[in-house]
C-alpha cells in the first residue's frame, strides 16, 4: 500500500500515519548492474510504485516516454546529460519508503569506473541488488560486482534475473543462472543470497508477485527488502566510541562527543581509553534531550567520565576486556581510486575514525584479477584495481579487522599534495611479519646522524593568526639563521614543513588564518615530529629564546 | 539474539545521529566554519541539530544570512527574534555593490538577480570572513542535480563546483582536506527527504516561519503561481490587482520569486497531510529552477548553494 492510500484508508489520520512512519527503520541499499541490465528501470519502478516520486516528476516522464507505457528509466537518468558532457559522477542517491522502512538507494552507474562507484555505494549498504540480464547470463561483470559487494561486506544480496519476459519466463533459464551464481558466491561469505525472476519493465516480482512465474515462491524484491534483519551485526559487536569532539563549555563540564560506532554503553560501565590505556568509568551519557542510562550504535551522544583522564579527538573509548587492535604495521585491502597509481615512496594520509595519520605502503602483496578473481603479483595498484597491501603508519591506529567492524576497520587514503581521496581501505589485521622498516628506517641516514651533522634537531615552529604574520615569520627566520641555525619558512603547508623538519631543519610554518592552528596542531601531533607554537604578537627576542630552549630539551 | 536497542532506532533517529556526526566532524576539522542560515524550515532543522551536537556548549561557529534584501518581512522578524532568544551569533551579508547598482528581481530577471544577490554575495561573505567550510541545508531529494551531491562538496579558490573533482565518499569518512583559499560546502541533511524534515519539525517542536502555514494573504497570479505582495516595492503589471487568498509557502526565498499554493493547512500535521496528498515536488514553486534546462547545475558550478 502506498503512503497516500494508507492515509486515505485511515481517514486522513495523519497522527496514525506519522506514528507508523516514526517506527520505520532506515535501510541502505546498493543497486548494481551493467549498462543495459535495466538498473535505471528497476530503480525507477521501485520509486514509482513506492510513491518516491512527485506528480510533476511523473508527468514530465510521461511526456518524455514514447507511446502508452511509462519509461521508468527516465526517473533516474538525470545523469544522462552529464554523460554527454563527459562528466563522471560516481553515485546518485534516491529515496523511497516502504511500509516498514525508509530506503536510501545508492544508484551506482555501472559502465564507467565501476569499481570505485561500487565500492562507494557498497561501503554503507545493508543490502545489495545485482542485476543479471537473463539473455546474457552470469558475466565477468556480475562476478566482479559480487566480489566487491562481499569485500565491502554487504551482508544480504539479491540477484535479480531481469528481462525474464524476453525469455518467456522459462524456469530452466532462471534455475540455471541461479545455480551458476550460487556456486560462485558460496566462497564469498554472504549471510544470505536470494534470487528473483523479474521484469523491471513489466513489473514482475518487483512489488507484486507475478502470475507469470507460478514456479517462483512468490516473494517479491520489495518483500525481501521488508523482511531483512536489520543492524543485528552492529549490535552484537563490541562497544566502540571514537572521540570526535571535546566539549568544554565551562570549567566544570568536560564531555566527549562522538557517534557510537558499534555496541552499547551504559552509565557505570568500566571503559578503557585507547591508545593511552587509562581506565575509568562512564559517569553519564548526555544528549540535548537529557541524560540516558544506555545508548547504542549508531547514536551520536556525549560521554562524561568519572576521572579527569586525558582524552582527545582521535582517541577511542571501549569496554574493559574488549580491546581493539593497536596497529602501526598492518595488512589491508585497498581499492585504488587515484588517477595516479599507488606510489610506495610517497607519504599518504590515512583517515581512520576521527584522525589522520601519515602512512606509506611498504609492499603490494598481490592484486585481485577481477576477470577470474585470482591473486596476481603486483608492484603497484592503478585506477580501480584492488589489492592486498602492507601499510606502515606513523602513529598507531586503534582499530578492528573490517570483517568484525565496518566502522573501526575502514579507512580512506588521502594524497596530501592533491588532497584527493585515492583509496578505500579495509583492515585485515597486523602485518604478518611485524617490524619491517618504518618510514624513518627506509632512509639510509638516521635522525641521529642528521642531528650530529647539523648540530640541531629538526622541528616545526608554528606561527598563526595575524595579517602581519608573514613579516614576523621572515624576521624569525633571519634571526635564527644569524644564530647559525638551519632554518626555512613555509606558508600554510604542514606537509612541506614536516618534510623539512624530517630533513633536520627548523621549519617555520605560518598562516594568516587565526583558527588554522587547531588543524595544524592535530596534523603535527599525528606526525610525531617535535613542534612548537609561537605567539605572533610576542617580541622576536622572546620567540627566539623559546625556540632555543626547546631545542636544548629535545633529545 | 534478542532484538536490541539500535534495531528499534527509527530512521529519523538514525538520520539525526548521522547529521550530528557530520556537523561535529566539520567543526573539528575546519579552522573557520560557518552555518548558512536562510530562515527556512531546512535551516531551522539544521540549526536544531547543530545545537544538539554541541550541547551544553554554545555553537562553535556563527550563522551567516546572505540577505538579498527581498525576503518576506515575516522572515526578517523571525530571524531576529529566534537568534536573539537563543543567543546565536548571526552575521548578515548583503552585496552592497549590487545594491548600489540597483539590482532587483523585477528589472534584471531572476537569473541575473540571483547571481548577484545570492551567488556573488555568498562568495563575497565567505572570502571576507575567511570561512573554509559552510554548512547548508540542501537535501538530495530536492532536485535532480542534487541527487549526486556529496556531503562534503569541494569548492575551488573561486568558490566553484567542479563535478570532476568531487571526492568519493565511503563509510562515514569524510575527506575535509583543502588548501588555503579553497573551501567546503557541507550538507548534513543530504539523506533527509521533505517528509523527514516536516516530521522532525513536528516531533522536535521546531519553530518555523508562519508563512509555511495557510492564512489570508494579498497575492497576484503570475505564470500560474501566486506571488505575494509583501511590501510597497512589489511592481504590479498592468491589469494586476492583489486579491486576498488563503495560501501558504512550501519553500521560502525572495518574496517576488516564491510561489504560494492555495491551502487550508494551519498546523504541521495539516502540512504533512497536504504533502502526502499533493505529491508535487516542492521546488516546483521556485522560479529560479526553471530558468533553463539544467539551470541548477549551472548555478552550482558558479558557486550557488
Amino acid at each position: 500500500m502506498t503512503a497516500a492510500e494508507q492515509l486515505k484508508d485511515s481517514n486522513q489520520d495523519v497522527q496514525r500515519f506519522l506514528a507508523d512512519h516514526s517506527e520505520k527503520e532506515l535501510l541502505r541499499l546498493a543497486v548494481v548492474g551493467s549498462v543495459d541490465d535495466g538498473k535505471s528501470t528497476l530503480i525507477g519502478r521501485l520509486l514509482y510504485e513506492c510513491n518516491g516520486l512527485f506528480e510533476d516528476q511523473v508527468a514530465a516522464v510521461k511526456r518524455a516516454s514514447a507511446g502508452e507505457e511509462i519509461d521508468f528509466s527516465l526517473f533516474t537518468d538525470g545523469l544522462r546529460a552529464e554523460r554527454e558532457q563527459g562528466i563522471t559522477i560516481d553515485v546518485a542517491y534516491r529515496y523511497f519508503s516502504t511500509r516498514r522502512r525508509k530506503v536510501i538507494v545508492a544508484d551506482t552507474p555501472g559502465h564507467l569506473q565501476y569499481t570505485r562507484n561500487m565500492a562507494t555505494g557498497a561501503s554503507t549498504a545493508d543490502a545489495g541488488v545485482i542485476l543479471v540480464d537473463a539473455r546474457l547470463g552470469i558475466l565477468p561483470q556480475t562476478r566482479r560486482h559480487a566480489y566487491i559487494a562481499s569485500l565491502l561486506r554487504i551482508p544480504y544480496l539479491a540477484v535479480a534475473i531481469n528481462k525474464m519476459d524476453l525469455m518467456d519466463f522459462d524456469r530452466a533459464v532462471f534455475d540455471r543462472l541461479a545455480t551458476e551464481f550460487g556456486e560462485f558466491a558460496r566462497t564469498l561469505g554472504f549471510e544470505q543470497v536470494r534470487f528473483f525472476p523479474i521484469s523491471a519493465r513489466a513489473g514482475d516480482n518487483i512489488t507484486l508477485p507475478s502470475a507469470r512465474t507460478p514456479w517462483h515462491d512468490g516473494e517479491t524484491l520489495l518483500g525481501w527488502l521488508e523482511s531483512l534483519p536489520h543492524q543485528r551485526r552492529l549490535d552484537g559487536a563490541a562497544f566502540r566510541f571514537p572521540v570526535q569532539y571535546v566539549l568544554r563549555p565551562d570549567l566544570y563540564y568536560r564531555g566527549f562527543a562522538g557517534q557510537i560506532a558499534s555496541g552499547t554503553v551504559r552509565v557505570g560501565d568500566e571503559v578503557v581509553i585507547h591508545p593511552s590505556k587509562r581506565r575509568t568509568h562512564i559517569a553519564s551519557i548526555d544528549t540535548f534531550n537529557g541524560g540516558l542510562q544506555e545508548a547504542s550504535a549508531p547514536s551520536s551522544v556525549t560521554l562524561r567520565l568519572t576521572d579527569e583522564v586525558d582524552v582527545s579527538r582521535g582517541d577511542l573509548i571501549a569496554h574493559a576486556g574488549q580491546s581493539p587492535l593497536v596497529l602501526q604495521h598492518l595488512d589491508a585491502m585497498l581499492v585504488w581510486f587515484g588517477e595516479k597509481p599507488l606510489d610506495g615512496s610517497r607519504r599518504y594520509l590515512v583517515k581512520h575514525t576521527s584522525k589522520y595519520v601519515p602512512a606509506h605502503v611498504e609492499q603490494v602483496l598481490w592484486r585481485k584479477e577481477l576477470e577470474d578473481l585470482s591473486e596476481v603479483p603486483a608492484q603497484s595498484l592503478s585506477l580501480n584495481e584492488i589489492g592486498k597491501v602492507r601499510l606502515v603508519c606513523k602513529r598507531p591506529l586503534v582499530c578492528d579487522p573490517y570483517q568484525d567492524n565496518r566502522k573501526t576497520g575502514a579507512f580512506i587514503l588521502v594524497d596530501p599534495l592533491s588532497n584527493d581521496t585515492v583509496a578505500a581501505g579495509m583492515i585485515l589485521g597486523p602485518a604478518e611479519s611485524e617490524g619491517a622498516g618504518s618510514r624513518e628506517s627506509r632512509s639510509l641516514i638516521s635522525a641521529e646522524e642528521r642531528r650530529k651533522r647539523l648540530g640541531q634537531s629538526g622541528a616545526v615552529l608554528v606561527l598563526a593568526g595575524t595579517p602581519e604574520v608573514q613579516e614576523g615569520a621572515l624576521r624569525l627566520e633571519r634571526a635564527l639563521f644569524d644564530l647559525g641555525r638551519h632554518v626555512a619558512t613555509v606558508r600554510g603547508d604542514a606537509e612541506a614543513a614536516l618534510s623539512l623538519a624530517e630533513a633536520g631543519l627548523l621549519a617555520i610554518l605560518y598562516t594568516p588564518v587565526p583558527q588554522a592552528r587547531l588543524g595544524l596542531r592535530e596534523q603535527l601531533r599525528d606526525a610525531g615530529i617535535p613542534w612548537l607554537e609561537l605567539e605572533p604578537s610576542q617580541e622576536l627576542e622572546h620567540q627566539v629564546k623559546q625556540v632555543l630552549a626547546a631545542q636544548e630539551t629535545t633529545p | 539474539m534478542s532484538e536490541t536497542l539500535s534495531a528499534r532506532l527509527s530512521h529519523l533517529a538514525v538520520l539525526e545521529a548521522e547529521s550530528i556526526h557530520i556537523i561535529r566532524e566539520t567543526a573539528a576539522e575546519f579552522a573557520n566554519p560557518v552555518m548558512l542560515y536562510s530562515i527556512g524550515k531546512d535551516s531551522q532543522v539544521l540549526l536544531h541539530l547543530a545545537r544538539k551536537a554541541f550541547h551544553p556548549a554554545p555553537l562553535p561557529f556563527p550563522l551567516l544570512h546572505v540577505d538579498t534584501t527581498w525576503k518576506f518581512r515575516e522572515m526578517y522578524a523571525f530571524r531576529d527574534q529566534f537568534t536573539a532568544k537563543h543567543g546565536l551569533k548571526l552575521l548578515v551579508h548583503q552585496n552592497k555593490k549590487a545594491l548600489a547598482e540597483g539590482i532587483n528581481p523585477f528589472d534584471h530577471g531572476s537569473q541575473k538577480y540571483t547571481h548577484a544577490m545570492k551567488t556573488q554575495s555568498l562568495l563575497e561573505a565567505l572570502a571576507e570572513n575567511g570561512f573554509d567550510a559552510a554548512f547548508g541545508g540542501a537535501r538530495r531529494d530536492e532536485e535532480k542535480s542534487r541527487a549526486k551531491e556529496r556531503v562534503y562538496s569541494f569548492r575551488d579558490r573561486h568558490g566553484q563546483w567542479e563535478p570532476r573533482r568531487q571526492r568519493p565518499e565511503l563509510w562515514n569518512l569524510y575527506n575535509g582536506r583543502i588548501d588555503s583559499g579553497e573551501s567546503m560546502r557541507v550538507f548534513p541533511l543530504s539523506n533527509w527527504t521533505e517528509l523527514d524534515v516536516w516530521h522532525y519539525v513536528l516531533k522536535e517542536r521546531i519553530p518555523v516561519v508562519p508563512l509555511y502555514f495557510a492564512a489570508e494573504r494579498p497575492v497576484v497570479n503570475r505564470n500560474g503561481m501566486w506571488i505575494m505582495v509583501d511590501d510597497e516595492r512589489m511592481r504590479l503589471r498592468p491589469g494586476e490587482r492583489p486579491v486576498q487568498k488563503r495560501v501558504r509557502f512550501r519553500t521560502l526565498g525572495c518574496y517576488p520569486l516564491s510561489g504560494a499554493v492555495e491551502s487550508s493547512a494551519t498546523t504541521v500535521e495539516d502540512v504533512i497531510a497536504e504533502m502526502l496528498e499533493a505529491r508535487v515536488s516542492e521546488r516546483q514553486g521556485r522560479l529560479i529552477d526553471h530558468d533553463e534546462e539544467g539551470s541548477m547545475e549551472l548555478k552550482k558550478r558558479e558557486g550557488y548553494f
